[in-house]
């Protein structure tokens, strides 16, 4: 029990010093912008067609299941309003840090193990590169950057077919759905979207950098490394979103 | 290429390893090991798999600290030095990996650009095109330019790995089980371009090895790790002329068995 304390308390001073030198490097010349962009085009380039179709089914079901609720009140008329709402602000977010935890997440652990396995990381090292650098602020700048761009294309799809669902049962311009739908949302929605996407991002990208930069040797710790770099993103980003809307439920 | 006479300043120590120890948990892997490089030697460090040679080439380069004791290398004592300076002392140092650590994401091409590219960054296009041309044919793979490590086979992987080494024009090659896992005559490839690689740009090198035939080719000296300290050193006759039952092994598996 008391070694189970220890190493958990160990864990917890890694992750510190590991975060600590995150932020440190992030901000420190030289920067690494041509790998940032590499990585900018792995991560959130090519996961636009998963992510498109992912957010036009969503929003596509998402409608057809409300519907009938809103048939009882005789309140159709309020799905594009009802959409809008649970997509922005709760839907878009979490659909996309959850379908990048699953495909960035387990790429960029299974690589950066992979990578450390095969002492890729150690020869970068002494052919006088920082690989934490070069790896790991890299990727986690690009996930920081691409999530949110990825959420809002989301939510435009999301939108999207939520409006092809309401228009296979009802007569509706797309002009006047977008009119609901932005009739319904406001600043704080948007931004509070994008503070999640941001946050969201960054956890993905850390926790995926952290397993995988850390892994064990061998074969087995490159499919550790994937597997566990999927769970730790998608548990934080539970966690993290069930304290943000504390947060915002507080402030709004 | 056989080993031609190369010329050794024993006046110079590139390397001084002085009574340093490494541990991992319980288990001590180096103790009070003391170890000196010349400038222009090839030094071989033999030993059993697991005692701790490897560790040794990476305490040189500064991948790991050592527990006690001082490693000095061109005469920059490694424990004092910051990231920075370890990165431009590592600029000078060739680590040859014993899997050849090629960047299996990138061409050879990209492999070989890349420590040119981040390093000496005034050079233009075609100064680059030259360099990696040129550091590539010296291995005799120049065909490989714009394959990617998974097409290769081991003895060419391992070519190539020296090959992005020598790319910055290192004064100090460490090379880990450079035959390890290959057959018997690319062994003879590999070990003929370590001697050609001392002769062609200079270097003083430590090669680890377990293969007495690559030691016999390629090394000036020869030093033993037995239960993590040098116990035996000197040439190959004098390491093998001995009734030590730690050492008989060695030369019986390699040259009798």
């Amino acid at each position: 029990m008391g070694r189970k304390f220890n190493n958990l308390l160990l864990e917890f001073a890694r992750l510190h010093r590991f975060l600590m030198r995150v932020l440190r490097e992030a901000v420190s010349p030289p920067y690494e912008f041509k790998e940032i962009v590499r990585q900018c085009y792995e991560i959130g380039w090519k996961s636009f067609p998963l992510i498109g179709l992912t957010g036009f089914i969503v929003g596509f079901v998402f409608t057809k299941q409300s519907r009938p609720s809103l048939e009882d009140f005789g309140a159709t008329s309020w799905l594009p309003a009802l959409i809008s709402i649970a997509i922005v602000r709760a839907l878009a977010p979490l659909v996309t840090a959850l379908i990048a935890s699953g495909k960035v997440g387990s790429q960029i652990g299974a690589e950066l193990s992979s990578m450390n396995v095969t002492e890729q990381i150690d020869a970068m090292e002494v052919s006088g590169t920082n690989p934490f650098k070069f790896l790991v602020v890299s990727r986690i700048v690009a996930t920081t950057i691409m999530i949110p761009i990825l959420c809002f294309y989301i939510a435009g799809i999301g939108l999207f077919g939520g409006y092809l669902s309401i228009i296979g049962s009802d007569q509706l311009s797309l002009l006047s759905f977008f009119t609901q739908v932005f009739d319904k949302i406001g600043f704080v929605d948007i931004f509070a979207m994008t503070l999640r996407a941001v946050v969201f991002g960054f956890t993905i990208g850390f926790a995926s950098c952290y397993v995988g930069y850390y892994s064990s040797k061998g074969t087995e710790g490159v499919g550790k490394a994937a597997n566990s770099a999927v769970v730790a993103s998608m548990f934080t980003v539970f966690i993290e979103e069930l304290l943000i809307v504390q947060v915002l439920s507080l402030i709004s | 290429m056989a080993k031609v006479g190369n010329v050794i300043n024993y006046e110079d120590c590139v390397i001084h390893v002085d009574n340093v120890s490494k541990s991992f948990g319980n288990l001590h892997v180096l103790r009070d090991v003391d170890l000196k490089l010349y400038n222009g030697e090839n030094l071989v460090v033999l030993g059993r798999s697991g005692t701790g040679k490897s560790v040794l080439i990476k305490l040189i380069s500064g991948l790991l600290k050592p527990d006690a004791g001082d490693i000095t290398v061109l005469g920059q004592r490694v424990n004092d030095l910051t990231e920075k300076e370890l990165m431009q002392l590592r600029l000078r140092i060739g680590f040859s990996f014993q899997n050849s650590a090629l960047y299996d994401s990138m061409t050879v091409r990209e492999n070989l650009e890349f420590p040119l590219v981040r390093n000496k960054r005034n050079l233009t296009r075609a100064e680059i095109n030259r360099e990696v041309e040129d550091v590539l044919d010296g291995v005799g793979l120049l065909q490989a330019l714009n394959q990617m490590p998974s097409e290769l086979s081991g003895g060419q992987k391992k070519r190539i790995g020296i090959a992005r080494t020598l790319i910055l024009r290192p004064d100090i090659m460490l090379y880990d089980e450079p035959t390890a896992g290959l057959d018997p005559i690319t062994c003879l490839d590999i070990n003929g371009l370590i001697n050609e690689v001392q002769e062609r740009y200079k270097t003083s090198s430590i090669i680890i090895t377990h293969d007495l035939a690559c030691a016999k080719m390629v090394g000036d000296r020869m030093v033993m790790l037995l239960d993590g300290k040098f116990e035996r050193q000197g040439t190959f006759e004098e390491i093998f002329d001995t009734d030590d039952t730690r050492v008989k092994p060695f030369y019986d598996y390699n040259f009798i068995v």
